[in-house]
């Protein structure tokens, strides 16, 4: 985790604003603050910064339009900070281009998480082969995956599913993107594949499969998967 | 009883006479100055009685005079606001036309518009300038107007009769009762001929043909008597409708009600403005029937017949279309159900089929209480021009080609093969061929099909060949003979076809209104009864459809609606907007602004108009008098249906805001308290933090900020609910089904709850096999946050809360139940209820979680139910109808319980 990034926050609540660089600043980040979206994509192109928050409801620009322009030519991870039902668009938004998704009111240390898992996929593009949650290890040179020790036999679609996810790890994926990812472009709707397939890997996976600690299901979002168990209280 | 009946005035014929001075005293009115011809001084009167009125300060404008250069007319002008003309090029000509439209903005008192019969030039709003006036009167002007009584539709015929000029400009007699005065200009015919000497009517070199052609003394002694009579049975209709409103006994009559049978008999014409004038005579109502036989009607015959149809509506006919295979019977039917006592039939009338046999013997037998007027025939001389209905040569070339080149064919082969079958053969199998053709062609094709064989067979076939000479008498007639038949088999089966094709329309044309019906009532919104009118109306008609909607405060949307199929530009649109305004059907084959490239009709509601309906027919041909009809029907039932959707909406609406005005008074009295106590938490201790004195003990500190903690997240709780109840409450939440794991569901659910349940132990149990279920998973995630956030709140710490799921026949059921105290009785009833709240249970809550959660299940269309268990502790039940598919086989999932 590089410390001293500089993360840029488009939000046209001063408060919101006002926490978030608190929350950032105590966390050695260094914080530039935009009101508009205007004002935050002119930020964005002058000072480079290495993430970019923003709010759904910008006064000026929509939301949308943001993360749609930013992506033109801004390669760093966008996290988008929205209100609760607008699961819809936050999908729609990650499969555009945004990287994660935070719902006001949101917890500091649950913002901290994902831009810290925002980051680190980002700067590590050669990943480790060997990564590892909880007791479970996957080996994606050997294309292997133990629990405690012990191999884990998964069929050749749950063992592509658990691969897209270790490599996205702590990083919300969308149903579509990994639908599409694994089953193919014309599977982006069949929804039925994945509820069973994630099944599957948490009875295979998680120490207890009816209250999952890695593979989390994000609420008419995606899935995500978690490495390291964080402060959740 | 009988002598006040008879001195009581007709309650209807009253309603009538009010509604009519209603109408007038919105209605500008119409002041027609009447004369025999021209040059008897209509326009001088006028433009008199213009300055009267100018002199009586009265608003007054001269909107259209023609002075035809005279003289003293010329300084009638002077002093008088003219307004400018429209000029308008026709044909490369420059022609002058009154301006409506600045009449309209103008919006005088009075409007002068000179000559009522005048004809437009094309491109105009109207075609005729009647209808200008009409239009004007709609918006309130009065207007002094010219008429020359040969202009008179009703009397039309009669003038040409007399002075042998057609009389192509007329007036619907209609025009001419709407007139609140008519008055009278008449000069005895010396005087008038006087003044075409003198050149007072027309520049000098014009009079002469003029008086040679129609102002002989002869001529204008029987358009002055024919002037004369009409003002004078004005005058005793007046009188009659006077006496009728204020009972004057003895001179109201019964109201009578005339019926007049529509042919396409050319003397039919005749028989209408007859009809007319004796309706008029005699005070009744009149009704135009035409009975559709179902003999074969071609297209002559049809616009004929259109053309009458059209001619009674304009004189203020009533036209009722009707079916049947006898004409007299069908005649006397529509006559009792309209309660017409008499038929009026010209000497010609026949039917279709039996042309010999006369309907007016047939009409005599069936009547007997009606009484039958039989009209002589126009010509003295009764012409016996049966009607044989034409065939209709509309088949294409292609089929012309085809049908040669079949004849060609056979009768090659039938050339190679002449050895074996004999010529006379050959006759015979070209004639099968002939007789079989109809099946395929119109009448047209065969009959060319039945001559060229003729003519091949004679040539080709009958010794000597290659001659067109025929030796034996016998083969002569053989060729006679051949000829008849094809023709005769020809025409008959194209007749044959013809009927059908009547009958099929006719059941098409029922069976689209039926489908139309149909599907208007079960159309749902304003959305679906448009596009399922749009679809019907494309299909039925084969023509492009554009709804443009009305809003309630007055204009028209610019916008067509979504399930229009063109799009309207700026002149179209002007079309439609003048439809909306004028509540009357525009464009395209209408009297208004015919020009258009669609006819625009005006649906209309009860409150106002609803919208405007634009119709783009590829066929450039008008509509057919049952086509029509059927648009009529169909715009009708669209109302109707538009309509319904308005007011449900209306009263939607209406429902919508009592719901939440009450809403409102809920929560001002339940929920202030609810806001305020986590408010006045956060505030007042984080002004507590900013004392130095607080700030000294980190104890002090750490429990103050867990207090606004927990108070944030107590409002934040209630927000979230509040948030969901308006969503429910609008409408406005859609349910997303996807496939859901149950067991992913109650994981993720209990995530969620993981702090507010440390303390409580939750046992989950799913059913062995549980399939894939189809949920919104947001939606039931928040129900089963709520049930068991509910059952966290409301049960002692240590309690044992379980979620359970099964499923079975395409019910998923799942339960949350406890072993706390369970519900009093009589909350069991209520728990639903908005802010209901438990009687005596700690603060916290908002009386809103449990109603959410009815709404989310009842949006899945399941229900959700509460009891308390027998052995204690209270259990919701929710049971929710779904698709299911089953987990994979090849990895089945075992019983996954736990306990926390």
């Amino acid at each position: 985790m590089s410390s001293q990034s500089t993360i840029l926050i488009i939000d046209d609540e001063p408060q919101i604003r006002r926490l978030v660089e608190v929350t950032l600043s105590s966390n050695e980040y260094s914080v530039i603050a935009a009101a508009t979206g205007e004002e935050g994509m002119r930020e964005a192109a002058m000072r480079r910064p290495n993430l970019i928050i923003t709010d759904l409801g910008l006064p000026d620009v929509d939301g949308n339009e943001v993360v749609q322009r930013l992506r033109e030519w801004y390669d760093g991870p966008i996290i988008v900070l929205s209100v609760r039902d607008s699961e819809q668009e936050i999908a729609s938004l990650l499969d555009a281009g945004a990287d994660d998704y935070c719902v006001k009111p949101f917890r500091p240390f649950e913002l901290l998480a994902r831009i810290r898992a925002a980051l680190r996929h980002h700067e590590s593009a050669p990943k480790d082969s060997i990564i590892s949650f909880g007791d479970v290890v996957v080996n994606l040179a050997a294309r292997t995956v133990a629990k405690s020790g012990a191999d884990v036999r998964l069929t050749s679609l749950e063992y592509s599913l658990l691969a897209l996810l270790v490599r996205n790890a702590d990083k919300v994926l969308t149903h579509r993107y990994l639908l599409e990812q694994v089953w193919g472009k014309n599977y982006a709707e069949e929804t039925q594949y994945l509820r069973i397939y994630i099944g599957q890997l948490r009875k295979k996976l998680e120490d207890n499969p009816a209250e999952p600690k890695h593979i989390l299901t994000e609420s008419r979002v995606g899935y995500r998967l978690i490495t390291t168990l964080s402060q959740n209280t | 009883m009988e002598t006040i009946n008879e001195i009581r005035p007709d309650p209807d014929q009253l309603l009538h006479e009010l509604k009519k001075e209603e109408e007038q005293s919105k209605r500008g009115k119409l002041k027609i100055f009447f004369g025999m011809c021209a040059g008897v001084g209509k326009t001088y009167e006028m433009l008199k009685s213009a300055r009267q009125a100018r002199e009586q300060k009265v608003d007054i404008v001269v909107a259209y005079v023609e002075t035809h250069k005279r003289k003293d007319t010329m300084a009638l002008l002077e002093g008088l606001e003219i307004l400018p003309r429209k000029t308008m090029t026709y044909r490369s000509t420059t022609l002058e036309e009154m301006d409506l439209d600045a009449v309209l903005a103008r919006k005088p008192r009075i409007a002068l518009v000179d000559e009522l019969a005048h004809t437009n030039v094309p491109g105009s709003r109207h075609p005729k300038r009647y209808q200008d006036v009409v239009e004007l009167l709609d918006n309130g002007i009065d207007v002094y107007t010219t008429l020359n009584v040969q202009h008179l539709e009703s009397r039309a015929d009669t003038v040409a009769q007399i002075t042998g000029i057609p009389v192509h400009e007329t007036v619907p007699d209609s025009v001419f009762e709407m007139a609140d005065e008519v008055e009278l200009i008449d000069i005895s015919e010396e005087v008038l001929l006087q003044r075409f000497a003198e050149g007072k009517v027309y520049t000098p070199d014009r009079a002469q043909t003029a008086v040679k052609n129609f102002f002989r003394k002869g001529n204008i002694s029987a358009l002055r008597e024919m002037a004369l009579r009409l003002t004078a049975e004005r005058v005793d209709q007046e009188l009659q409708e006077y006496s009728t409103t204020r009972a004057i006994p003895g001179i109201s009559k019964t109201r009578q009600r005339l019926l007049v049978g529509i042919t396409a008999d050319p003397d039919c014409e005749r028989l209408i403005r007859l009809t007319r004038q004796l309706a008029y005579a005699s005070k009744s109502s009149w009704v135009a029937v035409h009975v559709e036989t179902p003999g074969a009607s071609n297209a002559g015959i049809h616009d004929v017949l259109m053309k009458h149809i059209n001619l009674a509506k304009e004189l203020g006919a009533e036209v009722i279309t009707t079916a049947d295979k006898d004409v007299a019977a069908a005649l006397v039917r529509v006559a009792r159900e309209q309660n017409a006592r008499q038929i009026i039939v010209g000497r010609s009338f026949r039917s279709n089929i039996f042309p010999s046999h006369n309907i007016v013997d047939r009409l005599l037998a069936f009547s007997t209480d009606i009484d039958v007027y039989v009209s002589s025939s126009h010509h003295e001389t009764p012409r016996h021009r049966r009607h044989i209905t034409l065939p209709r040569f509309t088949s294409e070339p292609r089929q012309y080609i085809a049908g040669l080149g079949t004849v060609v064919l056979v009768a090659g082969i039938c050339y190679s093969l002449l050895g074996f079958l004999g010529y006379q053969t050959v006759a015979l199998l070209l004639l099968m061929l002939i007789s079989v053709l109809p099946l395929f062609f119109g009448i047209g094709p065969v009959l060319l099909a039945a001559s060229v064989s003729a003519l091949v067979w004679d040539f080709f076939f009958i010794p000597p060949q290659f001659t067109f000479i025929i030796g034996k008498a016998a083969d002569i007639l053989m060729f006679v003979a051949y000829f008849v038949f094809a023709a005769v088999t020809s025409i008959l089966t194209s007749r044959i076809r013809s009927q059908e094709r009547a009958v099929r329309q006719r059941e098409e044309r029922t069976t689209a209104l039926y489908k139309l019906t149909k599907e208007l009532s079960s159309a749902r919104g304003q959305d679906n009864v448009l596009r399922v009118a749009v679809e019907n109306l494309r299909s039925i008609f084969r023509a492009e459809i554009v709804v443009l909607l009305g809003e309630p405060d007055g204009d028209i949307s610019p916008t067509p609606h979504p399930s229009s199929t063109f799009i309207v530009d700026e002149k179209e649109l002007g079309v439609a907007v003048w439809s909306y305004w004028n509540e009357k059907k525009a464009g395209r084959h209408t009297d208004t602004l015919p020009n258009a490239r669609a006819t625009y009709y005006p649906i209309k509601g009860s409150r106002y108009t609803l919208a405007v309906f634009g119709i783009k027919r590829s066929d450039t041909a008008p509509l057919g008098f049952e086509q029509e009809n059927l648009l009529d029907n169909c715009i009708a039932l669209i109302s109707t249906a538009m309509d319904r959707e308005f007011l449900n909406e209306l009263t939607r609406r209406t429902s919508v805001v009592e719901e939440s005005e009450r809403l409102y008074q809920t929560l001002l009295s339940s929920i202030s308290h609810e806001l305020r106590t986590p408010i006045a938490t956060i505030m007042g201790n984080a002004e507590n933090l900013q004392s130095e004195k607080v700030r000294a003990s980190t104890s002090i500190v750490d429990s103050l900020l867990a207090e606004i903690k927990t108070a944030a997240e107590r409002l934040n709780r209630l927000v979230e609910n509040l948030l969901d109840m308006t969503r429910v409450e609008s409408g406005l939440f859609k349910v997303k089904l996807d496939w859901t794991d149950v067991h992913d569901l109650f994981s993720s659910v209990l995530r969620n709850v993981a702090r507010e349940m440390k303390e409580h132990h939750v046992h989950v149990g799913v059913m062995d096999n549980m399939p894939l279920v189809r949920f919104d998973f947001g939606l039931m995630e928040q129900v089963l946050v709520n049930l068991l956030y509910n059952a966290a709140a409301y049960t002692p710490r240590g309690s044992t809360v379980s979620l359970e799921a099964e499923e079975q026949n395409g019910v998923c059921t799942i339960t949350v139940s406890d072993n706390g105290p369970g519900f009093p009785p009589e909350a069991l009833e209520r728990v639903f209820e908005k802010f209901y709240r438990v009687p005596g249970t700690p603060s916290g809550g908002t009386g809103l979680g449990l109603s959410i959660a009815k709404s989310y299940i009842e949006a899945h269309k399941g229900t959700i139910v509460v009891e308390n268990r027998l052995n204690g502790g209270a259990q919701f039940t929710i049971r929710i109808p779904t698709e299911t598919k089953p987990m994979l086989i090849d990895n089945p999932f075992g019983t996954m319980e736990s306990e926390q």
